[in-house]
């Protein structure tokens, strides 16, 4: 008896930890590709508010979450613009103006609240889509193919990216300009362009990550919903290495904590809440200080292109 | 010469073309031609205009004025891009590739691909490889770039433009980063592309390669046109003076060497470098008062470390410093400095001066603790005035006031600088790094005068170059460095060039003693 409470619980505690593991793949594929372009958008926590808000906004109002996240992802893009106009066009130091947009969306994204809404309501999200056949096997089916069709899409997006960074000529060029831009410029990659492009895509994910808190987890909005997520993105993509099987790794390790943290709370097993809480973050701080060093980072990062200067 | 079927480009012609920087005119009405089939050898001294010029031709530069002509029609460039779709290719000074990707991914960066958004390396792959055999340019497509040495990163370069089509390729300073016998090889691939038709100019401020190359040569001068010549009715002199405007007597050691005791002396050091394997393999020498020991070697053969381990930048894993009879090994900066060590280091502005800081600021950087430049804990602005005027006088730094941040400064007064404060120590050894890499004929021989006369005071001095004639003309005794290692020294009268050469690309000392008579 005692046994096969302690295998459900391990199953449940990798079951809620791959649920989790959405909105941390949405976030840090989408900045590992900013990255990889050389930009370092630190505004992803505050993009990701604003796709929450977007997304449980629309639901609200239309009663349809798939409205809802198509809105998410908008918003995101429009977000990823901005951040691309300032950091790309404009060539603001690129950690400033990205902890400015992280601000600026934490402002809107909670004024929009509070004049459009103003109470905590809950909403419809997306159901579980267990997969025929896969669901039911034992274990297995619980943790990996009971959850609704976000984290599905969130795990096929990493071979997905990977295939697109490696094996595609776009990817090529994003490879190179967040390496040696002027080398890309001189063959006639318009370096400028990949990092919108870059900015725009990361938007859309970290708008869609955020959409995910709303309809695929809470199915409630509150204010600072992301609570650090998405600057844990950053710091995953960092761990990871800028490589979409590393951000899966890093993604898994940190969900799992955050799951076992949950489990330990619900279980009222006697532990302080508050070092629960901690775990996941020292975790996290201490992988990325064993991380390995010796891969080709993006060494352009953080610098903004210019063509004509002597 | 036969032309090759299908190229496009007969001649082309830029006229009049001026290009300024905000307070730099770097191009001042300039018109040069170039023909299919020739090289063109573009002439000049560094910040006469050359390089700009060419970037304007490449669409990196937008120009002020003037236009630039293919086969007579008027064409607008304004990036690279439409440079490429012209046919015109340039392989830059500073390569201009990604070391995270491989050849072929350098190579087709930024093409489209013949299946659609998906890459197609394999038979780029394959491209490459009959382009490599056909210009004589070996090279493994596969490789990563980071891998490859500076001679095989070149052959990407010029492999990158052939594969786009380039018709007239441009080549900024080619052989400055190889060994002579590389360099040799290079000049017979730019004859070769030119005699099928395609038309080269060649940037360069080395004399011996224009003759050797070039058809024509035109010369840059501050920014002005000088002329355009057959390099069949020139000579080296009439060059050299069409480069510098006046005759400039080149610099060399004359008198004999004396020199004495050992100051510095290196037993079997071994240093790792910064990405781990070792980059000193046990390396011995030994430098001795007044005399300048010259280091030559390929870039990359463990010059950085070995500066680094003697200025106490790095640490030595086994093996022993020693500087005056004091043991040294792992000392600090700061020790050398106390014990009578000056270094002039290879990058002058990120290692030699603090940028931010005024000339005067800089001139007492080493001894800013120390009377007469402080009193206690207080700085003697009056006493730091006084040596920084005596320094601008005495090294002819040009600049405005002596609280003139130092990174307003050109390179060669920045030189200076450095020169004045590390000379004015009176140093027992001096480290001279490329001491005169990137300046100009006047600040060169400036700067190889003042070695001597420190040399003349006793000074052990090691100078580290590229250059093999800075090298032959200063030093009492040569070295040649090969992966970490000296593998041979000898006095400068009893080497000969094409022996050094070879040294340096590795052949053994044996070998080297057979054809070098």
């Amino acid at each position: 008896m005692q046994g096969v409470v302690i295998s459900d619980v391990i199953v449940g505690i990798l079951a809620t930890g791959v649920r989790l593991l959405a909105p941390f793949l949405f976030a840090s594929l989408g900045e590992m590709f900013c990255q990889r372009s050389g930009v370092f958008n630190l505004g992803v926590e505050g993009i990701m508010m604003m796709g929450a808000f977007a997304d449980f906004f629309v639901t609200l109002r239309l009663g349809n979450p798939y409205l809802g996240v198509v809105m998410a992802i908008l918003t995101g893009i429009v977000l990823g613009l901005l951040m691309a106009l300032i950091s790309v066009t404009m060539q603001a130091p690129q950690g400033i103006s990205g902890i400015g947009l992280h601000m600026f969306c934490w402002g809107l994204s909670g004024l929009l609240f509070r004049v459009y809404v103003g109470f905590i309501t809950t909403i419809e999200g997306f159901k579980p889509l267990p997969i025929p056949g896969l669901a039911s096997i034992p274990i297995l089916g619980p943790i990996l193919f009971q959850h609704n069709w976000l984290v599905y899409l969130s795990i096929l997006l990493v071979p997905i990216s990977a295939f697109v960074l490696f094996k595609t000529n776009w990817g090529l060029k994003v490879r190179a300009v967040g390496v040696t831009p002027q080398a890309a410029d001189t063959l006639g990659v318009n370096v400028n362009a990949v990092r919108y492009q870059c900015l725009m895509l990361g938007g859309a994910l970290a708008g869609l990550a955020g959409a995910f808190l709303t309809v695929g987890q809470a199915n409630m909005y509150a204010d600072n919903i992301t609570a650090g997520r998405g600057f844990i993105a950053v710091a995953l993509v960092y761990f990871g290495r800028w490589n979409p099987v590393g951000i899966l790794l890093g993604s898994l390790l940190f969900s799992i904590m955050n799951s076992l943290q949950l489990w330990i709370q619900v279980l009222g097993i006697n532990f302080p809440y508050e070092f629960a809480v901690i775990l996941p973050y020292v975790v996290t701080i201490a992988a990325l200080a064993v991380a390995v060093k010796h891969v080709w980072a993006p060494t352009a990062l953080g610098k903004p292109f210019r063509r004509e200067s002597i | 010469m036969e032309l090759q079927e299908g190229l496009r480009i007969k001649n082309v012609e830029m006229r009049g073309i001026v290009k300024t920087f905000p307070g730099v005119l770097a191009n001042d009405h300039v018109d040069i031609d170039v023909q299919a089939g020739e090289v063109l050898a573009l002439l000049g001294e560094n910040g006469a205009g050359k390089t700009t010029l060419m970037k304007v031709l490449y669409g990196l530069y937008r120009l002020d004025r003037g236009e630039i002509l293919i086969n007579g029609e008027p064409v607008s460039i304004s990036s690279p891009r439409d440079a490429i779709d012209l046919g015109i290719g340039m392989v830059h000074q500073h390569f201009m590739l990604v070391p995270s990707l491989t050849v072929t991914e350098n190579v087709v960066l930024g093409l489209k691909s013949s299946r659609g958004p998906l890459l197609d390396l394999e038979p780029a792959a394959k491209r490459i490889e009959a382009l490599a055999s056909k210009y004589n340019l070996a090279v493994d497509p596969y490789a990563p770039v980071w891998q490859l040495s500076v001679g095989e990163q070149q052959r990407v370069e010029i492999i990158k433009a052939l594969y786009r089509g380039a018709e007239l390729l441009i080549m900024d300073e080619p052989t400055a980063v190889l060994t002579p016998q590389e360099a040799d090889e290079l000049i017979g691939v730019m004859r070769g592309m030119a005699d099928s038709g395609r038309a080269i100019i060649l940037i360069t401020h080395k004399l011996n390669e224009v003759m050797a190359v070039s058809d024509r040569v035109t010369v840059l001068r501050n920014g002005r046109l000088v002329d355009t010549v057959l390099t069949k009715d020139a000579d080296v002199k009439l060059l050299a003076r069409m480069m510098v405007g006046r005759d400039i007597p080149q610099t060399r050691r004359t008198d004999e060497t004396s020199s004495g005791e050992p100051v510095l002396v290196l037993d079997n050091v071994w240093a790792d470098s910064d990405k781990g394997p070792p980059a000193l393999r046990g390396l011995s020498l030994e430098v001795r008062e007044g005399e300048i020991l010259g280091i030559a070697g390929v870039s990359g053969n463990g010059q950085r470390e070995l500066a680094q381990v003697i200025a106490g930048l790095r640490k030595v894993s086994s093996g022993s410093v020693r500087l005056k009879d004091k043991d040294m090994t792992n000392s600090t900066p700061a020790k050398m400095i106390q014990a009578g060590f000056g270094y002039i280091p290879e990058d002058r502005i990120a290692d030699g001066i603090v940028r931010s800081f005024s000339v005067e600021e800089n001139l007492i950087l080493k001894d800013h603790c120390k009377p007469p430049f402080s009193h206690g804990i207080f700085l003697q602005k009056d006493a730091i005035g006084k040596f920084a005027d005596e320094m601008v006088d005495t090294y002819d730094i040009r600049t405005p006031t002596t609280d003139t941040q130092a990174s307003h400064l050109s390179g060669g007064n920045i030189q200076r600088l450095i020169l004045a404060r590390d000379m004015s120590r009176n140093p027992a050894c001096l480290l001279s790094c490329y001491p005169s890499r990137g300046l100009d004929i006047a600040a060169t021989e400036y700067v190889r005068k003042k070695l001597l006369d420190v040399r003349a005071q006793g000074c052990a001095i090691i100078l580290i170059s590229e250059e093999l004639e800075e090298i032959l003309n200063l030093s009492d005794r040569v070295a040649v460095l090969y992966e970490g290692q000296i593998v041979k020294v000898a006095g400068v009268d009893d080497v000969t060039l094409d022996e050094i050469g070879l040294l340096m690309a590795g052949a053994s000392s044996a070998e080297s003693d057979g054809s070098g008579e």
